[in-house]
């Protein structure tokens, strides 16, 4: 117990994973669900990193920094949309945002 | 002779002009002018072309001028395989052709200025237009003439057919006319028919329609005992013969032609038409006489039409009645000549015929236009005083009709009698006794139209209660008169055709040596086979003497007798009607043939036409209707089915997809959190399952 | 023992924080929340023995784009936030099934696990082949070495976005 395993940090990782997965599905604020969604990434980037640690091999980090930069460019396009939708809606509540149902 | 080809051009550009322009345009001058001129011009040609022929020695007499190519070659069956039916636009000038082509543009002439003073009463148009069927039909007659094939020579033989309808309907006015006219053209149809077969039956046995091939070939062939195609072939054309020639069974059109002008009835029905079926057999002569059950077939045809025609021609009154069964019974020899083998007679027999005939028939032209179109000799008599040209130039065509010599009459019948009298004796001593009876009803005529008691009806009181200013006469009428020089001069040039054309034909008994036999003879031999065949057997000159002399005296007893009975005892004739008032009754009514064809022929046509009809409204319309019906109904049925069992269907499939579609468009929501939970879901059960499975 | 209490402390944090980014109310407090989140998953990192790694996630993360988040929150300038109006139970509800699922994953992982064997051996730091030099400059190595084309795709891909990003952002081209 004392002693911190993978286990401990896949624990920590899932744990964190499961409270974005329930930040995207309950919030209506689409900023907010796209804090989840960085929460997500973050809990993916714990677990390379203790696999990386564990195992001795630097492709997980580099994967991290790669994940880092592919977050980096969703959260500059996602809110580029945001922004636009607000310009006509004037929302960001998403259950607004229907317009593709049947 | 190269030019033959414009003889019967002429007439027909004269019916074009007074056709096209002339009933519009012409006066009755120009109208006649130009008719008159055509044909003169025509018979100046046919006089060249014919001396030409004469320059030629005698077995070279063939001269044949192809104007186009008719027909272009056609591949068609054959007897002999495929052939090819190739016809030419050509005419062809050989001896028979040639004596034909001068009697038609001779006589022809001769009617269209006899025609001038006869049709002058007729309106302005009508004169163009009689002027134009007359051109029209010597324009056809022409081209049967010198046709050098059967196809062209049936173009003519139709035309004629028609020419011969308008002129007979001439007055279409009038019921009469106009009922002979169709009754002449349905008949002769009849009569067209055999010779359309025979046509057929021709090329589909020689291969070919033109006369000189055929008869060659023919030659080649051996002379059939039996009934063979020959004999069919010749059967046929002797079919079409009839209708054209007026023998029985299709002789009842003739008479009745005499509702037409009487000019028309002289050219058509006398002298040229009617003849067009003897010169048609005469120029299959090779043909014919190939097929000898044929020929006892024409020749007792011939003579009983003879016969039956000159009985029923003692009894008439019309004077164009007698005249016309004069012309049948006179048609009936000539058939009679060439069914016992003798065409030059026979063809001899065509051309005095057509000389005293056309004559008769302009006499009584000229009789009838006299009286006022009065056409009953009942209610003639004496005039003599009244158109003495006329009185002389008719009496010598009845003369000449006779058999009394030496008129023409005289030498072309006993020519054909002697024929006779070598084949059969039967067949003589019906032909005799015919001419017996020619010889009587003619002096009838003569007898009871000029000479006697004047009997016809009074004249010279404009306010009598009788108007005789009716028809087309402008004019009262001041009482029987001579003709207009026109009218008499063709009377006279036709009197002395009448005397010396027998000349020609003198025979060898009488020291002569009918030279017109000699003429024709390369006509109705193949080419090359010349004098192939001399006659078997020979009467010594004093038996043909002593046949001569016997008809000679039986025509003039009958002329005597005829005499006697119209002139010196007028009551005798009515005696004799009443002693025999059976026979009488029956030759009066024609022998009932008209009313036996009309109880059987026609009313049989019109039953079966009524029938046919009858069949055509009730099972071909019902069929029709019924199919109609059936396509309706089925139409409405299949109608049903589409409404609602396919259009059902089609709909049932819509109806299930929109209710699936109701509820499955509930997960449709366009949220997207709500897809991304069923994701969630998924990505769930997915790794549970991977887990589980491991 | 010093390291596992390091360990439990932070990630009770993390997960505290995470919880708290998901829940408030204001999108302001969440942005800030996110960022402390930030900073102690970086810390994480760095007891990972992954330096580089965690100084990108205080850089880019925790300074770029939870910026580029306040930035946008404030620019959206909410009048009345979402939630306002929102179902208080729907909320508890959602939670709680979600929780629910989260439950029976752990279970099934756990027990997987459990019956593949033992957890993998040993500790993370005391173990393997320690890094002869430093992290960032093996990272470097390797970044420009082997991954130098996915590197390079990166960069293309930043560009893009930034593109697009401009192209949206503004309100209307051409005015």
């Amino acid at each position: 117990m004392l002693e911190i395993t993978p286990l401990h940090y896949s624990l920590l990782s899932a744990a964190l994973f499961m409270i974005g997965v329930i930040g995207v599905l309950v919030r209506r604020n689409v900023i907010i669900i796209f804090m989840s969604i960085e929460l997500i990434l973050n809990a993916v980037n714990i677990n390379l990193v203790a696999l990386s640690d564990q195992l001795q091999d630097l492709a997980g980090q580099v994967f991290v920094v790669f994940v880092i930069a592919v977050a980096a460019a969703e959260a500059a396009v996602g809110l580029g949309i945001i922004i636009a939708f607000y310009r006509n809606k004037e929302t960001v509540n998403i259950d607004e945002i229907q317009i593709m149902r049947w | 002779m190269d030019l033959i080809w414009l003889i019967p051009l002429l007439p027909g550009l004269g019916a074009a002009l007074n056709g096209l322009v002339g009933i519009r345009f012409f006066s009755k001058q120009t109208a006649g002018l130009v008719a008159v001129s055509t044909m003169a011009v025509a018979f100046v040609l046919s006089v060249v072309a014919f001396l030409g022929l004469l320059g030629l020695p005698a077995d070279e007499r063939y001269h044949e001028v192809t104007v186009a190519s008719w027909i272009p070659p056609i591949p068609l069956e054959t007897a002999n395989g495929i052939g090819s039916f190739e016809v030419p636009w050509a005419f062809a000038l050989d001896p028979l052709s040639g004596m034909m082509l001068l009697v038609v543009t001779g006589i022809g002439l001769l009617i269209h200025v006899y025609s001038v003073g006869y049709i002058a009463h007729e309106p302005r148009g009508g004169v163009a237009r009689f002027f134009c069927y007359l051109n029209l039909f010597c324009f056809f007659m022409l081209t049967l003439v010198l046709g050098s094939s059967f196809l062209v020579m049936f173009v003519g033989w139709e035309g004629v057919g028609l020419c011969s309808y308008l002129l007979i309907g001439y007055w279409y006015r009038k019921q009469s006319a106009s009922d002979a006219g169709k009754k002449a053209f349905i008949v002769n149809r009849i009569g067209d028919w055999g010779f359309i077969l025979g046509i057929f039956l021709v090329f589909f046995t020689f291969g070919t329609l033109d006369f000189r091939e055929v008869a060659e070939a023919a030659a080649g062939m051996p002379v059939e005992v039996g009934f063979g195609v020959l004999s069919l072939i010749c059967l046929f054309l002797f079919i079409g013969a009839t209708g054209k020639s007026a023998q029985i069974p299709l002789y009842v059109w003739l008479p009745d032609a005499m509702e037409g002008p009487t000019p028309v009835s002289a050219l058509i029905h006398a002298a040229t038409m009617v003849t067009a079926g003897v010169y048609m057999v005469c120029r299959n002569a090779v043909l014919f006489s190939h097929a000898p059950m044929v020929m006892e077939v024409v020749a007792w045809i011939g003579v009983l039409t003879a016969f039956m025609a000159a009985t029923i021609g003692l009894v008439q009154t019309d004077i164009k009645r007698v005249l016309a069964y004069s012309t049948v019974s006179q048609l009936g020899y000539m058939f009679l000549a060439t069914g016992v083998g003798a065409f030059a007679a026979g063809a001899f027999h065509l051309m005095t015929h057509a000389f005293f005939k056309a004559l008769l028939f302009l006499g009584s032209g000229s009789v009838i236009h006299g009286m006022n179109e009065e056409q009953d000799m009942r209610r003639m008599g004496g005039l003599k005083a009244y158109m003495p040209t006329t009185f002389w130039t008719m009496a010598i065509g009845a003369v000449a009709i006779a058999g009394i010599p030496p008129l023409a009459g005289f030498f072309s019948k006993d020519e054909i009698l002697y024929r006779t009298f070598l084949h059969s004796q039967a067949l003589w001593g019906i032909g005799a006794l015919t001419a017996v009876m020619t010889a009587f009803y003619m002096f009838r005529l003569i007898n009871m139209t000029f000479l006697g008691r004047y009997r016809g009806p009074e004249w010279g009181h404009p306010a009598g209660g009788e108007a005789h200013d009716d028809g087309g006469h402008g004019h009262a009428w001041h009482g029987p008169h001579e003709s207009p020089r026109t009218m008499t001069a063709p009377l006279m040039v036709l009197a002395v055709g009448a005397v010396f054309a027998g000349f020609i034909g003198v025979p060898a008994a009488l020291g002569g040596s009918n030279v017109i036999e000699h003429f024709l003879e390369p006509s109705f031999t193949a080419f090359g086979a010349f004098h192939a065949a001399e006659e078997a057997h020979h009467l010594s000159h004093t038996a043909e003497l002593g046949l001569m002399a016997l008809s000679v005296l039986l025509a003039a007893g009958a002329i005597l007798f005829a005499y006697r009975n119209y002139v010196q005892q007028p009551a005798a004739a009515d005696e004799m009607a009443r002693t025999f008032a059976g026979p009488h009754r029956v030759l009066t009514n024609k022998y009932y043939v008209d009313e036996l064809y009309g109880a059987t022929v026609v009313r049989g046509t019109m039953e079966g036409a009524n029938g046919l009809w009858t069949v055509d409204q009730r099972v071909v319309d019902g069929a029709v209707n019924g199919a109609g019906w059936t396509t309706i109904f089925s139409s409405w049925v299949s109608h049903v089915l589409d409404k609602y069992v396919v259009d059902g269907l089609v709909n049932l499939v819509a109806w299930v997809c929109a209710e699936a579609s109701y509820l499955f468009r509930r997960a449709q929501t366009g949220l997207i959190q709500n897809y991304a939970f069923a994701t969630l879901l998924g990505v769930f059960a997915f790794v549970t399952w991977y887990l589980l499975a491991r | 023992m010093a390291e596992a209490l390091l360990f439990y402390t932070l990630a009770a944090l993390i997960l505290g924080l995470g919880v708290m980014v998901v829940s408030a109310r204001s999108a302001v407090h969440s942005v800030l929340f996110l960022v402390v989140n930030f900073l102690l998953v970086a810390v994480l990192y760095v007891t990972l023995n992954a330096e580089f790694v965690a100084v990108i996630q205080v850089l880019v993360y925790a300074g770029g784009i939870v910026v580029l988040y306040l930035f946008v929150v404030m620019l959206v300038n909410l009048k009345q936030a979402p939630e306002r109006f929102s179902d208080p139970r729907r909320l508890a509800r959602s939670g709680l099934v979600l929780g629910g699922v989260v439950l029976a994953l752990i279970v099934v992982v756990v027990s997987s696990s459990l019956r593949a064997g033992a957890a993998p051996e040993g500790t993370l730091s005391g173990f393997g082949t320690p890094f002869t030099s430093g992290n960032t400059e093996q990272l470097g190595w390797v970044l420009y070495t082997s991954y130098l084309i996915p590197f390079e795709l990166a960069s293309m891909l930043l560009l893009v976005a930034m593109v697009g990003a401009i192209v949206l952002a503004k309100r209307h081209l051409g005015e």
